[in-house]
């Protein structure tokens, strides 16, 4: 027993001591783990919590509501609306095959469609939200609805889209916006750094040239989001600011109406205040429907506006050029009065063509007008008359004067593509065609024809440059409140009615010398429109505060053979290509004028006949509405 | 006869309750309430299936750990091989009959209960090891004659679950059966010559490991080996924890848990969980309760007067402390995803039943320690 209870005691001794060992192993285990928890928590705290922050957060861009394009009367010619949109969530979506198989059930989703948005969800990250489709109708978005249960990943979602007025009226001027393209991101810093998924982007007109201030800041979603990625919860939402809104100077009613009278022609008709410069309407035809850009344009579509003879696309106003043909007269005239070339009463005889170092100059009269002084010359756009006026002037004289009223440089510094037209003279045609200037071109420089290249909205300043009085305006489109309306009852009160020659303390730019030639020139349309033998006699308007003076202008494209003058052949017996452009330009009223216009119409013959009706037509619409757009007037400077 | 478990001669009812060690039945439960806590929270603060059924379960097990305190320290060393044999037999069960999930054969059907009896092989090897060396001297410990049977009862377990596949399950059981053998005098130069016999049998362990399990080893080593793979868990564990910070991010604010970035975050990452919420301090205080019921258990052993309790209580504190020591490691990073609960804290009813079964035994010892084992 003894042997027994000793091999017990030393048993126990034994696993007690080693028991004792354990123990200090065990602490040591524990301080190890304390010292391991130090570490995590407390040194290196901060970079786990960012860590665990960057797990947690997750943040979308959300695209703010673009600025909104509005007329002079403060309707909204670009507008934003709801769409219904189908969002897809690629990482939320099980079996991306079944998804796209049962939305082309319920929606309009065809293959083009699906290898498309296959194509984009590979370029972008999984929880980036794609827009499948981001035009549907009610009709599709309700069904969608209805089956939403049965398709993971979707979210039906209601945006808002960019709508314009489907008449097309103002189609050119406002443009359009579309998805950004890869030559956008490449172009435009600011859309590469708010690339958002649905941002639509200018590509045209003044949504190009005004495209970032409209665009706006995007606002921002934070969500909390798990491990899955899917959306927990809300965190913050940072609103975006809206884009900029723009009220432009143009008359929708005007638009409207000029853009119907241009149907099915290829024309352009551009209004403007001769005071203020002010833009009234700006139409360009054929036109089309911008609404269709904005969900990316089919190709149907597409193709036929690009095969349209017309050239719906361009905005002829601002880019289309056209020789100024008779149109130019007015400057000519005036600019021999004032370089002393010619009086007023020179008389020249219009035999209907006259003869230069062998060759023959035609005027448009075959019989000829007979004797012509200066006022007669321009009120029945005797052609022989100018060729005897622009002889004595010289191109140079003429192209100083032609520059001085607005033509040969850009007019609105908002469109991208507007085009600046040519006014030659004998340093440009040494510098651009190689050759020297020779007579035979200054005779017909002189009645607008030649190297001459204008726009529309050019002859348009043209004219509100001389019936201002012969000041200088700055034409504008957009409203930025800074209208000059204070001066204008004293500008014309300055020219009009008093008799004595003073400049303006206003800082204005006078473009005249002798006022009473400006007074001159516009008596002179005043007789080509409202006096027999006046070439646009017959489109008067005799109402009293409607009387207005303009000038009518044909020019050819090309060359009249010899034998096509004795067939006598009409324009309209001219295959179309070959017809001349139609113009017209006019001031109205004549006493105490306000507008300015200028309509071109390609291939629309005489510009009597085919431009001078619609002139007449829109001019008559906007006197009307003067009264209301003075109205608007006032409010203009509570604003600033 | 029933009632002769419960009572000796000089022992009722009354008196053994009397007895118990309260702070240790303090220290379980609070325990177990911070466990249910943590499972409310890992359930993202609804009272649900998992927290509802840790309750439960605590709660019967809780009065399964009383129930056995009461038993007479002679009759648990009586039946000692017998429960040895028993669990035994199970685990060869789960090898025929066993339950498969995720990849392993780990679960018994018992008609009413999922069992998962590698988890009570732990307690069974260590009572069977106490039972087998309490009587025998330290001087023949190291006779091969008494060797040989320890060996084999610790392997053939060890065995069955590693093939399971359940590695971590498979090394806690070798741990503390090696702890027991080493306890009642094993010689320790024969310990250095095995672990040499065993570094230089690794490479052909590996070639036994399943490819997850080799991954695992290596995602230690490297936890950015695989980010989103392997390395995922210990990466979002170690975030977890570290951005807890001192006084954590609050009860129910854990972000990592709340939004499933931690990985089997009611089970073996129940700590990160709680780390991640009561930071720094609560982690201490954790761990506090840990080592106190380990040090009031190894105290139980040291105050007993018989070598069987002595050889349990040891053994039992030592294993109770390396399934600590090792979940906590491995949640942070220090040591390698095996797979080891976090006794009590985990969810995982085989796990808590062996682990109160293991405290009631310790508890009868503490009420019987004045008595000597024949």
């Amino acid at each position: 027993m003894i042997s027994f209870t000793e091999t017990f005691q030393n048993k126990t001794k034994l696993i007690s001591r080693r028991m004792f060992f354990l123990s200090g192993l065990k602490v040591a285990v524990f301080i190890s783990i304390i010292t391991r928890l130090f570490y995590l928590q407390i040194s290196e705290n901060i970079k786990y919590r960012s860590l665990s922050d960057n797990n947690r957060f997750r943040e979308w861009k959300i695209v703010p509501q673009r600025g909104i394009i509005e007329d002079y009367f403060g309707q909204k010619i670009a507008d934003n609306t709801q769409t219904f949109q189908l969002h897809m969530i690629p990482e939320d979506v099980p079996n991306m095959e079944s998804l796209f198989f049962r939305l082309s059930k319920i929606i309009d989703f065809n293959e083009r469609k699906k290898k498309k948005i296959i194509k984009r969800i590979k370029k972008r990250k999984p929880w980036e939200p794609i827009i499948i489709s981001d035009n549907l109708s009610w009709s599709e978005f309700s069904r969608l609805n209805l089956f939403l249960h049965e398709i993971q990943g979707v979210k039906p979602v209601v945006a808002l889209s960019r709508k314009y007025f489907s008449d097309g009226s103002s189609s050119h001027i406002i443009g359009y916006v579309s998805d950004a393209s890869v030559k956008d991101l490449e172009n435009n810093e600011l859309i590469r750094e708010i690339n958002i998924p649905g941002l639509k982007t200018g590509k045209n007109g003044l949504e190009k040239s005004f495209n970032n201030l409209m665009i706006g800041t995007p606002g921002i979603q934070r969500f909390e989001v798990n491990a899955y990625g899917k959306r927990i919860k809300e965190l913050e939402l940072v609103k975006g600011i809206s884009g900029k809104n723009f009220r432009t100077t143009i008359d929708h009613e005007v638009q409207k109406l000029a853009s119907g009278l241009l149907k099915e022609k290829s024309a352009s008709v551009c209004v403007m205040d001769i005071y203020t410069g002010d833009v009234v309407s700006l139409v360009s035809s054929p036109t089309f429907d911008p609404n269709k850009f904005v969900h990316g344009i089919n190709q149907k579509d597409w193709d036929d506006l690009l095969k349209n003879e017309m050239k719906p696309l361009i905005n002829k106003p601002l880019a289309g050029l056209y020789p100024p043909g008779s149109t130019i007269k007015p400057i000519v005239a005036l600019s021999a009065l004032e370089n002393d070339v010619m009086s007023t009463k020179k008389i020249v005889q219009c035999k209907g063509k006259i003869e230069l170092y062998g060759q023959t100059y035609h005027c448009w009269k075959e019989k000829g007008h007979g004797f012509m002084n200066m006022r007669s010359g321009i009120k029945q756009s005797c052609d022989v008359y100018f060729y005897e006026v622009a002889r004595r002037l010289g191109i140079d004289r003429l192209s100083v004067t032609s520059k001085n009223f607005g033509l040969g440089k850009k007019v609105l510094n908002s469109f991208y593509e507007e085009k600046s037209g040519v006014v030659p003279n004998t340093k440009w045609k040494i510098k651009n065609i190689g050759t020297g200037w020779v007579l035979g071109e200054t005779l017909i420089s002189g009645i607008g024809q030649g190297y001459f290249q204008t726009t529309p909205i050019q002859l348009c300043l043209m004219m509100a440059q001389l019936a201002n009085g012969g000041y200088e305006i700055k034409p504008r489109i957009i409203d930025d409140k800074l209208a000059v309306q204070p001066m204008v009852d004293k500008w014309r009160e300055e020219f009009y009615f008093k008799k004595n020659n003073l400049d303006l303390d206003s800082g204005l730019v006078k473009l005249y010398r002798n006022k009473e030639n400006v007074k001159f020139v516009l008596d002179a349309l005043f007789g080509a429109t409202n006096e027999p033998l006046g070439t646009s006699y017959r489109s008067r308007l005799t109402q009293p505060g409607y009387i207005y003076a303009g000038k009518t202008g044909t020019s050819q494209i090309r060359t009249i053979t010899e034998e096509e003058r004795k067939l006598k052949l009409k324009n309209i017996d001219l295959p179309y290509k070959k017809r001349d452009h139609a113009l017209f330009i006019a001031f109205a009223p004549y006493k105490n004028p306000r507008y300015s216009i200028s309509v071109v119409v390609e291939h629309g013959g005489a510009g009597s006949s085919g431009a001078a009706p619609i002139a007449k037509k829109v001019l008559k619409k906007v006197l009307e509405r003067q009264k209301l757009r003075e109205k608007y007037q006032p409010n203009l400077f509570e604003e600033v | 006869m029933a009632t002769n478990f419960f009572s000796k001669k000089n022992l009722s009812v009354i008196d053994k309750i009397l007895s118990f060690d309260y702070f240790l039945v303090f220290l379980v439960l609070l325990l177990g309430i911070i466990s249910l806590f943590a499972m409310y929270s890992s359930e993202q603060g609804v009272f649900s299936y998992h927290t509802k059924s840790h309750l439960y379960r605590f709660s019967v097990f809780f009065l399964f750990f009383i129930i056995i305190s009461l038993f007479k320290i002679e009759y648990l060393l009586r039946s000692a091989y017998f429960f040895y044999i028993i669990i035994l037999l199970l685990l060869i069960g789960v090898e025929l009959y066993g339950i498969t999930a995720s990849g392993s054969k780990r679960w018994i059907s018992l008609f009413f209960i999922n069992l998962q009896p590698s988890e009570l092989m732990k307690i069974a090897l260590i009572i069977f090891l106490a039972r087998y060396y309490y009587k025998i001297p330290s001087q023949n410990v190291n006779n091969i004659k008494y060797i040989i049977l320890p060996f084999i009862s610790f392997l053939i377990p060890v065995y069955l679950v590693a093939v399971q596949p359940d590695l971590g399950t498979a090394v806690l059981i070798a741990i503390t059966g090696l702890i027991v053998i080493w306890l009642s005098g094993f010689r320790i130069k024969y310990f250095l010559y095995s672990s040499l016999v065993l570094i230089c049998l690794i490479p052909v362990g590996i070639s036994f490991l399943k490819p997850y399990q080799k991954s695992r080893i290596l995602t230690f080593f490297n936890p950015e080996r695989d980010p989103l793979g392997a390395g995922y868990q210990i990466i979002q564990s170690k975030i977890a924890v570290g951005s807890g910070g001192i006084l954590g991010k609050g009860f129910l604010q854990g972000s990592q848990s709340y939004l499933d970035y931690l990985p089997e975050k009611h089970t073996d990452f129940i700590f990160t969980l709680f780390s991640e919420e009561f930071g720094f301090f609560g982690s201490l205080f954790l761990l506090l309760i840990y080592a106190l019921i380990i040090y009031r258990i190894t105290k139980i052993g040291s105050e007993s007067r018989n070598n069987f309790a002595r050889l349990y209580c040891f053994g039992f504190a030592s294993a109770f402390f390396v399934y600590v020591a090792v979940n906590m490691s491995m949640v942070l990073g220090l040591l390698p995803i095996v797979g080891a609960p976090l006794p009590i804290m985990s969810y995982g009813g085989s796990s808590m039943l062996s682990i109160m079964i293991g405290l009631g035994i310790v508890m009868s010892c503490k009420i019987h320690n004045n008595e000597q084992l024949g």
